[in-house]
């Protein structure tokens, strides 16, 4: 195993914005910045490298050692569970786990609730802290449709600004959690790289303005 | 002539020198059966790693696992009697995958030291987790800490029930912003919270942590009992030189219900995660109606399977060519010549495709040797 720091970003605005303070904590990696559809990039003088991947994926990457750090966001972490340390809160990428129904929506606690989401543990975990007896739906992608169509009663969601849900005529009935990026770091490659990633994570912290 | 180990995997060459560490030190094997009423495990199920075990039923209609743990079973089967009982063991376990719900089978050796734990029982157990890392890479970290200090820091937050396991997962994640989110929401007092917060920072070699450590045993009095015996346990490792390898890291919690005391886990450069895991487990023996105290840890030899090491520049060094004309007392020479000067040799009809060989005997027809 090489002793570079391997460091997942998640693919997109978020991640671009998350290499901006790792540069600031040394670990420059100019060729990062070119526009080319590399996946990884490295500089061996900082001892670095990155590589871009699917945000969902982050956790995954650092759970099994491939990558030692890594962003994702709580959301996933909190679906997927992963035996990662969670360093630090980037209070980038904020948004919140709610649920949404059609306008206008009233529970009826007789029947069954049905839920769809992408977000399945989540979203057990959550009615099951409140008794909730429901029918989870699993679902890919535009959730939105679920309850519009009939298909679910309600949706586990992220809420970013609303517009989409105000859009199809839903509205927010319940906040879940709120959501945001987290360092995450492989528990076993911590062990052998601590002081790279305590620079970093003292970096982060002290640009978000955390202790 | 090579030695007989060096045809064995990595794995089965890490087996034979940790049995023969565990033996040196007065520890006896311990063999024990595949199956185990299941009816064990469930009563205990969060001391197991998964949740899932593999039952099946056995003529008589009893419900069995193929068994996914050994410490549970040597605890059932241990006897309280006076002085100290040294078990070792080398067994298959059976689990299922967390990502994939595949069954695995899992090599597992570790050893159990049962009875009157004093002072030296814990120093021997940490030091034999040590060698045994030592043996299986160079490159290694042993993490100890002490569940007594995280459980008095808790109880001066005054975390209760459902809290107290989230900060626990907090704690295991050294997740400090959320557990400062957590406390402010249920408006805990601030400086046990940050005492709580300087615990997870601290990672690093016992001479590196001292300092903070000592301020936390004067902020905190009541862990210093704990800590003391803490530095009591790890004082002869340092003496033995494995001072650099030791971390102390309260972040690393087993469940508290099972465990007290000292837990440790060992990592080797390579490996993902955890390749060693064990500690003080009072706890389970009072749950399984034992008196007795307990100490022990387990190693992962699976895991030494992710450890990417060069592949072999060769499958065989020689390859013996023969057909039907050959004599068979010729290719059985030519085979035993090579086995005699230790080097391995494969006699064929004809050469495989992307057979890797680095010498050619060819004796087929009147060909003589290339």
């Amino acid at each position: 195993m090489s002793d570079m720091l391997n460091v997942a970003l998640p693919k997109g605005r978020l991640g671009e914005k998350v290499y901006d303070i790792f540069e600031r904590a040394g670990f420059a990696c100019p060729s990062i910045r070119e526009q080319n559809r590399k996946l990884i990039f490295e500089n061996p003088e900082a001892g670095v490298r990155y590589f871009w991947v699917k945000p969902s994926d982050v956790a995954i990457y650092v759970e099994r050692g491939a990558a030692d750090i890594g962003v994702a966001g709580k959301d996933i972490l909190l679906e997927y569970k992963p035996d990662v340390y969670e360093l630090a809160d980037l209070r980038m990428g904020v948004c919140k786990m709610a649920v949404a129904a059609k306008n206008g929506f009233r529970d009826d606690p007789t029947r069954t609730l049905r839920v769809a989401t992408k977000f399945e543990n989540i979203a057990r975990r959550h009615y099951a802290s409140l008794g909730r007896d429901i029918d989870i739906i699993h679902l890919n992608g535009s959730i939105e449709i679920a309850p519009i169509l009939g298909l679910s009663d309600v949706i586990v969601d992220i809420v970013e600004t609303g517009t989409t849900l105000k859009e199809n005529d839903l509205s927010v009935i319940e906040d879940v959690l709120p959501i945001s990026a987290r360092l995450i770091a492989n528990k076993a490659n911590f062990k052998f790289k601590s002081a790279a990633i305590d620079r970093i994570v003292s970096e982060i912290n002290q640009q978000v303005g955390a202790k | 002539m090579q030695s007989n180990e060096l045809f064995c995997g990595r794995a089965e060459r890490a087996v034979l020198s940790l049995r023969a560490l565990y033996r040196a030190h007065g520890y006896s094997q311990y063999k024990m059966s595949k199956f185990e009423e299941y009816d064990l495990y469930v009563r205990n199920k969060s001391f197991l790693i998964s949740d899932h075990v593999i039952t099946l039923t056995d003529t008589t209609g009893r419900l069995l696992a193929l068994k996914p743990d050994v410490t549970l079973s040597i605890v059932k089967n241990s006897r309280d009697t006076a002085g100290v009982k040294k078990v070792y063991y080398n067994e298959n376990v059976y689990r299922t995958a967390a990502a994939s719900h595949d069954f695995r089978e899992i090599t597992q050796v570790g050893l159990e030291c049962m009875g009157e734990i004093d002072a030296y029982c814990t120093a021997e157990v940490l030091s034999l987790a040590a060698r045994s890392l030592d043996a299986l890479s160079p490159e290694f970290v042993l993490e100890v800490s002490h569940l007594d200090v995280v459980s008095h820091l808790l109880d001066s937050v005054g975390a209760e029930g459902a809290m107290r396991a989230e900060l626990l997962r907090f704690l295991a994640e050294k997740n400090t912003h959320d557990i400062r989110a957590l406390c402010a929401s249920c408006g805990w007092d601030n400086e046990s919270v940050e005492l709580l917060c300087a615990l997870v920072a601290v990672s690093g070699t016992p001479s590196s942590v001292r300092a903070q450590l000592d301020a936390l045993s004067v902020a905190c009095p009541n862990v210093k009992g704990a800590m003391d015996e803490l530095y009591d346990a790890i004082g002869q490792l340092e003496t033995e030189g494995f001072g650099a390898q030791l971390r102390l890291d309260f972040s690393l919690i087993n469940d508290m219900n099972y465990y007290n005391g000292i837990v440790f886990r060992g990592y080797i450069k390579g490996v993902p995660t955890r390749i060693l895991s064990g500690g003080r487990y009072d706890g389970l023996m009072h749950k399984m109606g034992k008196r007795q105290s307990a100490i022990g840890f387990a190693v992962y030899l699976d895991l030494l399977d992710g450890l990417n090491e060069p592949p072999a520049e060769y499958d065989v060094d020689t390859v013996v060519l023969y057909d039907a004309t050959t004599p068979t007392a010729r290719v059985s020479a030519a085979v035993a010549a090579c086995v005699s000067a230790g080097e391995r040799a494969l006699a064929l009809r004809e050469l495989t495709d992307g057979l890797r060989y680095r010498e050619l005997v060819d004796l087929r027809g009147d060909k003589c040797c290339e």
